[in-house]
């Protein structure tokens, strides 16, 4: 991003610089009333709701820490927690792989690679509604397709066993996911200089040796923009749990957004409930301010030069 | 990959015919078998339970339990898709029109104003602190502001109504938006402002005659990720509405499936209408919405 670094610098040079920014400053206030009514309030209204006892309806009235300590002191928070994780580290560990190689290889300039990634993008278009639905169908294990088959190794109760359920989670999320990811990859690929190829093909280099001394450290931050938006997105993946599993069976698969949910919007606590949102907001800017450090570029604009 | 790589280096002497240039174009140059393999299991994968959807839209219920799941219908019918649009399902792509285009016009103005704002007056003390804001939007899961998104609708009297989805959904889409579309404007040269400020331009004039031609691409990019997620969005219909007249598409899918779970054929033809708009947009403006992201991202 060293257009940002010279475009700053130029136009602090500039000597209207000061007028300018304050007649252009205007133009940034309507977004900005968006994002604070309905994304810097809520924020702060989520740690104010965590004090007090709400069930959705009637009054809010203050309750101080008691929220607080029954979610601490809930047996549940720590599984929940658990599962996040879980589904968090697994997810990234499936994907990340087979994103980059994915991604490696749409960047070639060959035809049938455009006309493979036409196809490779589909899932993007469905709405995790219709892919969970599509896929409690696929497995059913009566009239799902291992059953239609008649392939004894696909007619499992898929979402009927722990950690079965937990294994179609990880791998719907990757179904739907992958092809986002690969294809920020591809762009990743294609902006290292071809001239670094050939210099090291002059040297002998084969493919292995170029595909880990040059595309993989040069996808860096390609690398750290991706997990970032795995992780971060993994903490929010609701509707896709929601609608395939429920959290279930029993709470294999409840992770910290549906045991939000379940808490605020089904058992009415809402209390508790934003307690759980924080955290979620905790665990979210940590795991991002973490992947940031990891990326080793420690100023106000790291985060947008990872992108 | 480290298999996938070796095993393409006896191919590489028995295509290419040494010489200088043998090496020029990798990949074309030297047939990479192992990834080759690798990439058609992932398109099966991929394309198996689409085709699934798509050929079962079409079987009778009675059989579906009889065929064969892969082969398509011995006797196509269209019951399935005339139960879905009589089940109310136009009244939820209606619904679902009107929230996403409610959202995503005002959310690609406000989001292309203030990254104009920000790229070009951005040493001021005030665009710089908005623009980390919005950067910060992008590490916090916004999902986790769905309960006092919720009371902030029920005050504003909006739970239970269209508007009450367009509002949040115009706030999530802002923080990408305003980092594709600043990204983009940052390489529009400084020179062509400076050209237009001398003509006397002021800044909306620049705003809309020279910075918004020459991003149509993210403009179009940014329109058509942000209509896709506000689409598919499950969780602020799922918050914010209560009666079925209100529901968009994928809460009226997940609904509809819990009624019908044992007509799975109706039930794909439902998912599958739900998605054909954005199947239209994709096969529209695909080449955009591919090279925006990836030059969105890539940088």
């Amino acid at each position: 991003m060293s257009a940002l670094a010279t475009s700053a610098t130029a136009s602090a040079k500039a000597g209207d610089d000061r007028s300018r920014g304050g007649s252009l400053s205007w133009m940034a206030l309507p977004a900005l009333v968006f994002f604070a009514g309905f994304g810097v309030i809520p924020l702060a209204g989520v740690l104010v709701l965590s004090f007090t006892s709400w069930d959705g309806l009637g009054t809010i009235s203050f309750a101080g820490f008691d929220s607080w300590r029954s979610v601490l002191s809930d047996p549940g928070l720590p599984h929940a927690l658990w599962i996040t994780f879980l589904v968090i580290v697994i997810s990234w560990a499936v994907q990340t792989p087979a994103s980059i190689l994915l991604g490696v290889f749409l960047a070639g300039h060959q035809r049938y690679r455009a006309v493979l990634s036409v196809l490779y993008f589909i899932p993007l278009l469905l709405s995790s509604a219709a892919i969970a639905i599509t896929f409690k169908a696929l497995l059913d294990p009566n009239f799902g397709l291992g059953a239609g088959l008649r392939i004894p190794l696909l007619t499992q109760d898929w979402l009927g066993e722990p950690w079965l359920a937990f294994g179609v989670v990880i791998f719907v999320v990757s179904w739907q996911f992958i092809p986002f990811h690969s294809l920020i990859y591809q762009g990743g690929v294609r902006q290292i200089p071809r001239t670094m190829y050939e210099a090291a093909e002059l040297d002998g280099a084969g493919r292995v040796r170029m595909f880990f001394s040059i595309t993989l450290p040069q996808l860096k931050y390609t690398i750290i923009t991706s997990s970032t938006l795995m992780v971060v997105g993994s903490l929010t993946f609701f509707d896709l749990i929601w609608v395939l599993t429920a959290g279930g069976p029993g709470d294999a698969t409840r992770v910290l957004a549906l045991d939000m949910y379940k808490r605020g919007f089904q058992a009415n606590l809402m209390g508790p409930a934003s307690v759980i949102a924080v955290i979620l907001v905790l665990v979210g800017l940590a795991l991002a301010l973490f992947l940031r450090r990891l990326g080793g570029r420690d100023n106000s604009h790291s985060q947008l030069e990872g992108m | 990959m480290a298999t996938t790589i070796l095993s393409s280096g006896p191919q590489s002497t028995a295509t290419a015919p040494p010489g200088r240039h043998r090496n020029r174009r990798r990949g074309s140059a030297r047939p990479n078998w192992v990834a080759g393999l690798i990439s058609w299991i992932w398109l099966a994968i991929v394309i198996v339970p689409i085709y699934w959807i798509v050929i079962t839209s079409f079987k009778s219920q009675s059989n579906y339990y009889m065929e064969n799941p892969l082969v398509p219908p011995s006797e196509p019918t269209l019951t399935n898709y005339q139960m879905v649009i009589e089940a109310d399902f136009p009244m939820y792509f209606v619904n679902s029109v009107i929230v996403t285009l409610g959202a995503v016009i005002p959310a690609v103005l406000v989001s292309f104003m203030a990254s104009y704002a920000i790229v070009r007056g951005g040493s001021g003390r005030f665009l710089r602190w908005t623009n980390s804001l919005f950067l910060m939007g992008l590490a916090i899961p916004l999902q986790a502001t769905i309960i006092p998104i919720y009371l902030i609708i029920i005050r504003l009297g909006m739970y239970d109504t269209l508007m009450g989805m367009i509002l949040p959904s115009i706030a999530f889409s802002i923080p990408l938006s305003v980092l594709v579309l600043s990204n983009f404007l940052r390489d529009v040269p400084k020179e062509l402002f400076d050209s237009m400020r001398i003509d006397g331009a002021t800044e909306s004039r620049m705003l809309w005659r020279l910075a918004f031609p020459l991003t149509r691409p993210a403009v179009v990019t940014v329109t058509i990720y942000n209509a896709l997620q506000i689409w598919n969005g499950f969780l602020l219909p799922l918050v914010l509405t209560q009666s079925p007249d209100m529901r968009t598409l994928p809460l009226a899918l997940a609904e509809f499936q819990g009624e019908y779970s044992i007509n799975v054929p109706a039930v794909l033809a439902s998912v599958l209408l739900s998605t054909l708009p954005i199947l239209v947009l994709y096969v529209v403006g695909r080449r955009q919405l591919l090279s925006g992201l990836t030059a969105g991202f890539g940088k």
